[in-house]
C-alpha cells in the first residue's frame, strides 16, 4: 500500500516536474528568433561603412539593408522593370533657372539606428564624404565605389533640415538615378568614432574613425549591425523603428557568411547549415530541384556582349558585318544547351517592356541566312573569312562562363564566314584592359572586348560606351565609337528633366544603338540563387538588388 | 651549440630581406590594377589616376618597397586597400586559425604517419606493410580539395553528421575546444592531414627499413637485447630525419591551404591569401605572404636547433 502510494507521488513529482519545465520553454520557444542564413559569393563581407565593395553584390548585403539613400530602386515586383523611387527624399524637382542645381526635400522622423536625426546635415556630410577632399570625413577608399556611379554631382548645399541642394558639374537628368548609390552612413556615430580614434594626424584619426564605423555601423536601412566578425559573419538585425513600416523586416535576425567556393555554398545548402545560397554550382541545380529546395531566377540588367572596336581599320566598322554578327547566334541554343536555362538571351540592352527599349527596327534573331547574305555583300563568303579578334578572360564577376560562351560564338559565327580568334586573358588584367581602350597596346590586337556590363541606370547602361567624349582615359568607350546621333540623343536625354520625356529620349537612345548593332548582344543573366522551401513572401525583381524585408520562414 | 645557434640566426637575416624583396617584386609584376579592389570594373581613367596618387602607387618600385620595408620592420604592415583594416590585425586572426587547423592536422597526420610508417617499415614487404604503403600513396596522390568535397558530400550532404563550412557556429572569434566547435574542424583537418600522412609514412617506412638492415642492429640483437628496446634505437636514429620532414610539413601547414579553406570556408591564411588575391589587395598580399614566409623561415631555425640538439654530429658539421 505504502508502496503504491510512494509510486504515485513519485509519477506525481514527474508529471509536475514535466509540466514545470514545459511552462519554462513556453517564452522561450514563443520568443525563439527567426534566423536567415545566407551564404554569399564574396570572399569577404562587403565592406560595412556605408559604401559597400565587391561590387553589386556588396550593395544588395550590407548597403541596402543597413542604409537608405536619397532615392532607391523598386524591387516589390517580379515583373515589372525596378525603377526608381523616392528613398531619404520624399520628392526632388531641378531647378529651372539652372539645370545643375536640384532642390531635394527629405523625409522628416527619420533616425539614424544610433538615434541621432536623419537631415539636410546628414546629407551634406555625406555627400563631403566622397567629393570634399578636405573634409574630415573625405575617404579617399570611398571614392573610388562612389564618385564613379554619380559621375557629374559636384557639391551638396543645406538649405534648411528637410532641404537640400545638390549641384552637378553639368545638367544631368540622371542624377536621381545616380543617387541610389550614394549611402546615409551617420556623422554623429561617425563622430564619436573620430573623437575616441588615436592618430599622429587629423587624416590617421579620419582613417581609424572609418576604420572602427565600419565594425559599428550605423546608417537608417531596415537592418542593424548585430554582429560583425570580419571576413567571417555578419549577423543583422531588424530596425522595428525603421520609418517606412511597411518594410520593417518580418524576420528576426539574417546572417551573412562569405562562400566564394561555388561547391562549398551547395553543400551548407543542401546540408541544412545554412538556408539561402547565391549563384548555386550550376552543376548542382538537379539536385538542389530534386531535394526540395527553390531556384530563384528573373532576368537581371546585366548584359553579355561583345564590345567592338571602331578605330579605323577595324572590321566592325562595317554596319554589315556587325548586324551579321548579331544575326548569326543562336542564343535560345546557347541558353538550353550551354547554360542549363540560366540566362536571358539579349536583344539589345534592355528587353521588350523595359522603359528604355524604344522600338529599335533592327531585329536581332538567330536568322543565319540573313548573316550569311550580309556577310557576302561585305565581301565576305567561305572562301574568304573575316579574321576577328576578341579579348575575354577565363573567369570574372558577370561574365558567366566566359570561355565556352566564346567558344560556342566562335563556332556559331563561323557558319557566317567569321573566323574567331579568342585572346584569353586573366579577369582583372581584362577590365584594366577595358579602360585603356582599344587602341592601347594591352589591346594586343583585338577588335573587340568581352567585358560583362551592369545596366542599372542610364549612365552605366548606354552613355559611359556610346557618347563619344566617353572614350578612354574618360570611361568606357573602349571601341571609340563615335556616332553624332548617339551624342546627340545622349545631350538629349541627360538634358530632359520630365521623367518620361527623359526615359522616351532613353529609349531612342538604346533603339539607335540596336539599329547601329553597336554591340554583339549575347545575352543576360538570371541571378540564380537556391533557398530552403520555409522561406516565404521572397520576390526576385528584375534587378541586381532584392528587398529582404517581406521574408519570414517557417519553422 | 650557442655558436651554432647564433650562426643560425645571423644567416636568417639575409633570408627574410631577400623574402620581402622577392614577395614585394612578384605582387607588383603580375598583371592587373592594384586599385581594383577599391575601383569598379566601370571607373574611368581619370578616377583610377586619382586614387593611384592617393594611395602611393604613382611613385617608383624602389620607393614603395624602402617604404613598406621601414614600415614592416616597425611592425606596420600597412592596411588591406579593400577593407582599411590593419594588415598585421587581419593576418595574425587568419594565421591563428590556421594554426587552429594545422595543429589538429598535424595531430592526426603525424600520429598516423608514424604509425604507419613504423609498422610498413618493421614488416617490410608482408601484406602490413603493403596496405601501409597503399594508405600512405593514396594520402600523397588524392587531390585534397577533391577529398575535402568527398568528405563533404558524405559527411554534411549525405550524413548531415558534420557542419561544411565555417569555423564554429559564431565564427572563429568565438572559437572554443568543444565539440560545439571541433566538429567543423574534424573535416578540414582530415583534409589537411592527408599529404603529411602520407609522406611521413612513406619517410618513416624507408627509415625504419634502412636502420634495421644495418650492422648496429644486428649486434644489439646478438647480443640479447629484446625487440622492444632494438626499436627504440631505430627509433633515435630516425629521429633527426623524421623531425625535418614533420617540421616542413608542420611549415606547410602553417602556410595554410588556399585550395582547403576555400572549400570549407576556414577562416585561414590561405582564404585570406585567396581573397587578396582576387581583389588584388596588394597591402594584404604582401603581408600575408612576407608573415607566412617568416613563420616558414623561423620553423625552419628551430628545426634546425632541435636537430642539433638531438644529433650533436649536425652542429659539428
Amino acid at each position: 500500500m505504502r508502496t503504491e502510494k510512494s509510486a504515485k507521488r513519485q509519477r506525481m513529482a514527474v508529471a509536475m516536474m514535466l509540466a514545470a519545465a514545459s511552462m519554462a520553454a513556453l517564452p522561450r520557444i514563443a520568443a525563439a528568433e527567426s534566423l536567415l542564413r545566407i551564404g554569399m559569393t564574396a570572399a569577404d563581407i562587403p565592406r560595412t561603412l556605408g559604401q559597400p565593395d565587391q561590387g553589386f553584390e556588396g550593395n544588395r548585403f550590407t548597403g541596402l539593408t543597413m542604409y537608405d539613400a536619397l532615392t532607391m530602386w523598386d524591387l516589390s515586383s517580379a515583373d515589372k522593370p525596378s525603377v526608381v523611387i523616392p528613398g531619404l527624399a520624399s520628392e526632388w524637382k531641378v531647378d529651372d533657372g539652372d539645370k545643375t542645381k536640384w532642390i531635394f526635400k527629405l523625409r522628416t522622423g527619420v533616425s539614424f539606428h544610433d538615434g541621432s536625426p536623419f537631415n539636410a546635415d546628414a546629407v551634406v556630410w555625406n555627400v563631403e564624404k566622397v567629393l570634399k577632399q578636405d573634409a574630415p570625413q573625405f575617404d579617399p577608399s570611398q571614392v573610388g565605389v562612389t564618385a564613379s556611379r554619380m559621375p557629374t554631382l559636384a557639391s551638396a548645399r543645406k538649405i534648411d533640415d528637410v532641404t537640400v541642394q545638390l549641384t552637378t558639374k553639368e545638367p544631368d537628368s540622371f542624377l536621381p538615378i545616380n543617387l541610389t548609390n550614394l549611402f546615409m552612413a551617420s556623422p554623429a556615430k561617425w563622430q564619436k568614432h573620430y573623437d575616441a580614434a588615436q592618430g599622429a594626424d587629423a587624416k590617421a584619426k579620419s582613417q581609424a574613425a572609418w576604420a572602427a564605423f565600419a565594425r559599428d555601423a550605423s546608417g537608417t536601412g531596415p537592418w542593424k549591425m548585430s554582429s560583425f566578425t570580419p571576413r567571417e559573419r555578419l549577423e543583422l538585425a531588424k530596425n522595428q523603428n525603421y520609418w517606412d513600416k511597411a518594410r520593417v523586416p518580418k524576420l528576426d535576425k539574417m546572417l551573412l557568411l562569405p562562400m566564394p567556393e561555388a561547391n562549398a555554398r551547395t553543400a551548407a545548402l543542401l546540408s541544412g547549415q545554412i538556408d539561402w545560397i547565391e549563384a548555386p554550382a550550376p552543376d548542382a541545380v538537379a539536385e538542389i530541384k530534386q531535394r526540395g529546395f527553390l531556384l530563384q531566377t528573373n532576368e537581371e540588367p546585366h548584359v553579355w556582349p561583345w564590345q567592338f572596336s571602331r578605330v579605323e581599320g577595324s572590321p566592325w566598322n562595317d554596319i554589315r558585318v556587325r548586324k551579321a554578327a548579331n544575326l548569326c547566334v543562336d542564343r535560345d541554343g546557347l541558353k538550353e544547351g550551354l547554360l542549363a536555362g540560366l540566362m536571358v538571351p539579349a536583344t539589345g540592352t534592355f528587353e521588350p517592356g523595359h522603359p528604355w527599349r524604344g522600338n529599335p527596327s533592327f531585329q536581332i534573331k538567330y536568322d543565319k541566312p540573313s548573316a550569311q547574305k550580309l556577310m557576302q555583300e561585305a565581301g565576305y563568303g567561305p572562301g574568304k573569312k573575316l579574321a576577328v579578334k576578341v579579348q575575354t578572360s577565363a573567369s570574372g564577376s558577370g561574365q558567366m562562363l566566359p570561355l565556352p560562351m566564346n567558344e560556342y560564338l566562335q563556332q556559331a559565327l563561323a557558319e557566317c564566314y567569321f573566323d574567331v580568334q579568342l585572346d584569353v586573358i586573366e579577369w582583372n588584367t581584362l577590365f584594366t584592359n577595358w579602360r585603356r581602350g582599344a587602341k592601347d597596346p594591352s589591346a594586343n590586337g583585338a577588335n573587340a572586348t568581352n567585358v560583362t556590363y551592369a545596366a542599372m541606370d542610364p549612365f552605366f547602361a548606354l552613355v559611359r560606351f556610346l557618347q563619344s567624349s566617353m572614350a578612354p582615359p574618360v570611361s568606357n568607350n573602349w571601341g571609340f565609337i563615335n556616332n553624332p546621333k548617339f551624342d546627340e540623343l545622349v545631350s538629349k536625354a541627360r538634358q530632359t528633366f520630365d521623367p518620361a520625356e527623359r526615359d522616351k529620349a532613353l529609349a531612342d537612345l538604346h533603339a539607335a544603338s540596336v539599329d547601329d548593332a553597336a554591340f554583339l548582344y549575347v545575352a543576360h543573366d538570371v541571378a540564380p540563387r537556391a533557398m530552403s522551401s520555409k522561406i516565404k513572401g521572397f520576390v526576385q525583381p528584375k534587378s541586381w538588388f532584392v528587398d529582404f524585408s517581406p521574408i519570414s520562414m517557417t519553422p | 651549440m650557442l655558436a651554432y645557434v647564433t650562426r643560425r640566426i645571423f644567416y636568417v637575416i639575409p633570408i627574410v630581406i631577400s623574402v620581402a624583396l622577392v614577395c614585394f617584386m612578384l605582387v607588383h609584376i603580375t598583371p592587373g590594377d592594384p586599385l581594383v579592389a577599391v575601383l569598379p570594373a566601370d571607373a574611368s581613367q581619370e578616377l583610377a589616376n586619382q586614387l593611384r596618387i592617393a594611395y602611393g602607387f604613382d611613385r617608383p618600385l624602389p620607393v614603395q618597397f624602402g617604404i613598406w620595408l621601414w614600415k614592416a620592420v616597425n611592425g606596420d604592415l600597412g592596411q588591406s586597400i579593400a577593407t582599411g583594416r590593419p594588415v598585421l590585425t587581419e593576418v595574425m586572426r587568419a594565421v591563428g586559425n590556421t594554426v587552429t587547423l594545422a595543429i589538429a592536422a598535424a595531430s592526426i597526420g603525424f600520429a598516423l604517419g608514424l604509425f604507419f610508417g613504423l609498422i610498413a617499415g618493421y614488416f617490410r614487404d608482408t601484406w602490413i606493410d603493403k596496405v601501409a604503403t597503399s594508405i600512405a600513396i593514396a594520402g600523397v596522390s588524392l587531390p585534397h580539395y577533391w577529398l575535402g568535397m568527398v568528405l563533404v558530400i558524405i559527411f554534411s550532404v549525405q550524413l548531415n553528421w558534420l557542419p561544411a563550412v565555417g569555423a564554429g557556429p559564431g565564427g572563429s572569434g568565438a572559437w572554443g575546444w568543444d565539440w560545439q566547435h571541433t566538429r567543423y574542424l574534424i573535416l578540414p583537418a582530415i583534409t589537411t592531414a592527408a599529404i603529411p600522412m602520407g609522406i611521413v609514412t612513406r619517410t618513416i617506412r624507408a627509415l625504419t627499413g634502412d636502420i634495421l638492415s644495418q650492422d648496429f642492429v644486428q649486434a644489439l640483437r646478438a647480443k640479447g637485447l629484446r625487440e622492444i628496446h632494438v626499436f627504440r634505437h631505430v627509433i633515435k636514429n630516425a629521429a633527426p630525419t623524421a623531425l625535418a620532414v614533420m617540421g616542413l610539413q608542420l611549415g606547410y601547414m602553417l602556410g595554410g591551404s588556399i585550395l582547403i579553406e576555400t572549400v570549407f570556408s576556414w577562416p585561414g591564411s590561405g582564404l585570406l591569401l585567396n581573397s587578396a588575391i582576387f581583389q588584388r589587395d596588394l597591402p594584404l598580399l604582401q603581408g600575408t605572404i612576407l608573415v607566412l614566409a617568416l613563420f616558414f623561415v623561423l620553423l625552419n631555425l628551430m628545426v634546425d636547433i632541435a636537430q642539433a640538439a638531438i644529433d650533436p654530429r649536425i652542429k659539428r658539421g
